[in-house]
């Protein structure tokens, strides 16, 4: 299988402060990628510079076969690179309906199907469905619990029919029986084809779900490989627990 | 219901308005009715930009004077009639808004405000140094008695601004419901979620502003006609922004309506307090019922409707009721404390 994300040598700093120093990373397609480390290691950073969101430096992001480095967050959205926020990020004054329609509308559509309003509804009911949000379809975002919310965020990503989802700490405060919904969720688009990178701090998730496992430690790859030989890797150790 | 059936419903307002005015049989409200007509034209067109996208803009009076200043240009010259006037200053300020977007529109909230400001105080200063149009002098402009069929030539004018204003409603409705209306409110909402979704927000935003520019401008372009004589420091006058917001405001931002009902009541408070008071009411009464309206009803009429509404019948649920609390702007993506593993 051919790469479907490769990052070279990208580099990012915030005034003199270097918050992605030299990061290399190929994701292939089809891959579930685990990314962690320590809080400001420098992942969301990462994702942000992946997506568009912020410019890096130094070096360059190729998607899907092509250099992406400049282009605008919804053109790469366009491509197929698809992300969702840390905390989630919802239309507030647009209905759950609504949140969803808006990549359709910008991101599928704007690849070239054209369909009827009546087929666009039916899709974002069949993706609220997906993540069991279907009977709020008419609410508004704040009358969302926070894991609804998250849902929310992901339904969303999804809806940009994306080649390459990352989640951004889909979980963080969510309790167990939340989560394994939300692994169910990733693990299912996985399965349609979907290359998912997923950022999360808790462990069991992540082990759980990756295939592959990368870690990011004062903005440098420290570790790559098999999830259970990257936790092994004494560095890995060291910046987790301290010497 | 469809743009053609809603065109339709607003000419035959406009007509019954037009109608009664006539059959009072006094031709100042014709004067009075102009002015409100381009307070309509003014608050749909800011709240294009401001309402639907979230970005304020301060500069109306600015695509206003262009609007008026591009007429007095070519009165200079060689008058023309009024509607190819009104199609020339909506060009002309199109062109100009579309500029300013691109200059000013990676800034946000109060510092876009503040550059829109500037837009107008540097048109302003242009316009006080350029000796063909009167300079600081100001411009007259004589208007011609009568014009046929309409009589007088104030209820020609009048009726110009009253079109005008259908089709500022018109467009302002037809951007709401499209396609472009949806990623304007993904906007005002969160600018990166709306990039992470696949919206062009600069793109859409200058959209936004090209038409407000273009809307505001085209009410501008008769005003020289209507005043008689031309003062870029009333023409460009902050007084336009101020109303301009007020009445979106006051009306209710998220919908084409809310501009309308702003302006027709502000509109004609105002035009009554300055027969009956004096003119100088006219900006107190503004501030008074901002006041009035930030505490009482931050959402406007249309969102005291909305909240009537959903007392009424509880699972009712607009699809852009927006409350000013869930619009507080969402804390930073990168600022929250996980749980180390």
């Amino acid at each position: 299988m051919s790469d479907l994300l490769e990052v070279a040598n990208l580099g990012k700093r915030f005034g003199g402060f270097v918050a992605l120093d030299n990061i290399a990373l190929s994701v292939r397609a089809g891959e579930r990628l685990g990314l962690i480390g320590p809080n400001g290691s420098g992942k969301s950073t990462l994702v942000n510079c992946i997506c568009g969101t912020l410019r890096n430096e130094q070096g360059s992001v190729r998607f899907d076969g092509r250099v992406i480095d400049g282009l605008p967050a919804h053109r790469r959205t366009r491509l197929g690179l698809a992300r969702s926020f840390q905390l989630p990020r919802p239309f507030v004054s647009l209905s759950l309906m609504d949140n969803v329609r808006i990549p359709l509308l910008y991101t599928v559509e704007a690849r070239g199907a054209h369909r009827a309003g009546a087929a666009i509804d039916d899709h974002c009911h069949r993706l609220l469905r997906e993540v069991g949000l279907e009977a709020k379809a008419r609410a508004l975002p704040r009358d969302l619990t926070q894991v609804e919310m998250r849902k929310l965020e992901l339904a969303r990503a999804m809806a940009a029919e994306p080649k390459l989802l990352i989640a951004d700490e889909a979980m963080a405060g969510l309790t167990h029986s939340e989560i394994e919904d939300i692994l169910a969720l990733l693990v299912r688009l996985n399965e349609q084809g979907v290359t998912v990178i997923l950022i999360e701090h808790i462990m069991r998730a992540v082990m759980s779900f990756s295939r592959r496992l990368v870690v990011l430690v004062s903005g440098r790859k420290i570790a790559d490989g098999l999830p259970e030989e990257v936790m092994r890797d004494p560095e890995v150790e060291r910046a987790y627990l301290g010497q | 219901m469809r743009t053609i059936p809603f065109l339709i419903i607003c000419l035959a307002v406009g007509a019954a308005v037009f109608a009664g005015a006539i059959a009072s049989g006094n031709d100042y409200l014709f004067f009075a009715g102009y002015v409100v007509m381009q307070y309509i034209v003014l608050a749909t067109a800011w709240n294009i930009l401001g309402g639907y996208c979230g970005y304020v803009n301060f500069g109306t009076a600015g695509f206003f004077g262009i609007g008026a200043y591009v007429t007095v240009a070519i009165h200079q010259w060689h008058p023309l009639p009024i509607p190819l006037l009104v199609l020339i200053g909506g060009v002309v300020s199109a062109v100009i808004g579309y500029g300013m977007g691109y200059l000013t529109l990676r800034l946000r909230g109060a510092f876009f405000a503040i550059a829109t400001l500037a837009l107008a105080v540097v048109l302003e200063t242009l316009v006080v140094n350029w000796d063909y149009v009167g300079g600081s002098r100001g411009a007259y402009i004589v208007r011609p008695e009568a014009i046929a069929p309409f009589g007088s030539y104030i209820r020609y004018m009048f009726m110009i601004m009253m079109l005008l204003a259908v089709a500022a409603l018109t467009v302002a409705r037809l951007v709401e419901r499209s396609r472009l209306g949806y990623g304007l409110a993904t906007i005002r909402d969160d600018e990166l979620a709306a990039e992470a979704a696949g919206v062009p927000t600069l793109r859409l935003k200058l959209i936004a502003t090209t038409i407000s520019g273009a809307l505001m401008g085209m009410a501008g372009a008769p005003f020289p006609y209507y005043i008689g004589y031309l003062q870029p420091d009333s023409t460009f006058g902050f007084d336009y922004a101020v109303n301009a917001i007020a009445m979106s405001l006051i009306g209710g931002t998220t919908s084409w309506v809310g501009p309308l009902i702003g302006a027709v009541l502000l509109g004609s408070l105002q035009q009554l307090a300055t027969v009956t008071i004096s003119s100088a009411v006219n900006l107190l009464i503004v501030g008074l019922l901002l006041v009035f309206f930030v505490i009482v009803a931050p959402n406007g009429i249309l969102g005291l409707i909305h909240k009537y509404w959903q007392h009424k019948s509880d699972d009712f649920v607009g699809r852009r009721r927006v409350d000013l609390e869930a619009a507080a702007p969402a804390p930073a993506a990168d600022g929250a404390p996980g749980a180390p593993p």
